[in-house]
């Protein structure tokens, strides 16, 4: 075995302090090398996720994005795609903090009459394998949305949420064995058509 | 010790997971899946083999009452930088494996390899001994991975085999630790034909 070098109290501090100090030089360097190419990644993943969920469009939504204010105090991002200068959709970045695993963040488009387009999980810590499966690759669940006439459901129970699981009485079906997070994404598109309604007006 | 002992202990003698039962939170919480295994072990191992390199090179300067605090934080930056690193160049990945990456600081085969060899062992040595234990590792929660994915989402590595839900149970807490018991069964059986 090595020998280990005796501790003082002065040597221990000095130690400690000078690993600590290289630490965070090579924690700061690294940060700042990376920042870029996270903002960036993020930024795509944005793009592509407004891009998937509206119609074809040849303006730039994250540009003209504007902010609704919600119910809660929070706000919801709004992405308008135009084409020829003409609204073809809504992206809005909307959230839920009901989520199994806290807060879930989906990008949802809506067709200028209302209708979902389609919708994209922008992040997510469901349980892998159960909730997880709200993620377009994994499950047929987020398909529901897609296409879904929101203002011609009829709100059964009267409790004035329109998009709801089955079990609340409303028409989605929920992941089995993960009704919560069904819940959060319903949630989640409820409180975006809440905003895109205060769009219309 | 052999160069090529100090390797391949990690896969089987010495498997941290089946053998030592070391560094179970992260085994039994991440291998919910084949591909979330693999990139678990995957990490881990760089971790692993980062982390014996360094506290290799500075044993002989720390002095032995805060050594495990001057390993805690050699093997925590190295973890920061593996999440900064996926969150910038394979965001994919990073969006799987996102809430376990800090977990590996916990991960008590780090911190016991740290410990248990690179403090008293060669740089090339303890190299060799991070990389074996974290292929070893690796290997461990792919196998448990793969195997809790084919029984409970009928799927291996997101490749679909069989139609229909699994027996949710093994994509459950509960199934990790029933396969994880029935595997070690089976290597014990096998190796040391008792």
């Amino acid at each position: 075995m090595a020998k280990q070098r005796e501790s003082t109290f002065v040597n221990m501090v000095v130690v400690l302090f000078i690993v600590s100090v290289i630490a965070a030089t090579a924690l700061a360097l690294v940060y700042k090398a990376t920042k870029g190419p996270i903002a960036k990644s993020k930024l795509e993943k944005k793009k592509k996720a407004i891009k998937n969920v509206v119609n074809d469009f040849d303006n730039n939504p994250i540009a003209e994005m504007f902010k609704i204010p919600v119910a809660g105090g929070d706000s919801v991002e709004c992405y308008p795609a135009k084409k020829d200068g003409k609204i073809v959709g809504y992206a809005i970045k909307t959230f839920s903090k009901k989520g199994f695993g806290g807060l879930i963040t989906l990008m949802i488009g809506f067709d200028p009459d209302g209708h979902i387009h389609k919708t994209a999980v922008l992040e997510q810590h469901e349980t892998p394998g159960l909730g997880d499966k709200m993620q377009r690759n994994k499950s047929t669940f987020s398909n529901q949305f897609d296409n879904m006439d929101v203002p011609n459901i009829p709100d059964k129970d009267h409790d004035g949420i329109i998009i709801e699981v089955t079990k609340d009485h409303g028409t989605v079906d929920a992941i089995t064995a993960a009704t919560i997070s069904s819940r959060a994404f319903c949630d989640a598109a409820e409180r975006a058509y809440n905003a895109f309604k205060k769009i219309k007006k | 010790m052999s160069k090529f002992k100090i390797f391949t202990k990690g896969f089987f003698a010495e498997n941290a997971v089946f053998v030592m039962l070391l560094g179970l939170c992260p085994t039994l919480g991440t291998t919910t899946s084949a591909i979330n295994g693999l990139g678990m072990g995957l990490a881990t191992t760089f971790v692993l083999v980062m982390s014996n390199a360094v506290v290799s090179l500075v044993k002989k300067q720390i002095p032995d009452q805060v050594r495990i605090p001057a390993f805690i934080v050699i093997i925590a930056s190295f973890v920061t930088i593996v999440e900064l690193l996926m969150q910038a160049y394979v965001p994919d990945l990073y969006d799987v494996l996102g809430i376990f990456i800090p977990l590996i600081v916990v991960n008590c085969i780090i911190l016991g390899r740290a410990e248990a060899f690179a403090s008293k062992n060669n740089v090339f040595d303890s190299i060799l001994d991070g990389l074996g234990m974290g292929l070893g590792f690796a290997m461990a929660l792919t196998i448990l991975g793969s195997v809790r994915e084919i029984l409970g989402s009928g799927s291996i590595f997101n490749i679909t085999i069989y139609k229909g839900d699994g027996a949710l149970v093994f994509v459950l807490a509960p199934g990790a630790f029933i396969v994880l018991g029935y595997l070690i069964a089976l290597i014990n059986r096998l190796t040391k034909r008792a």
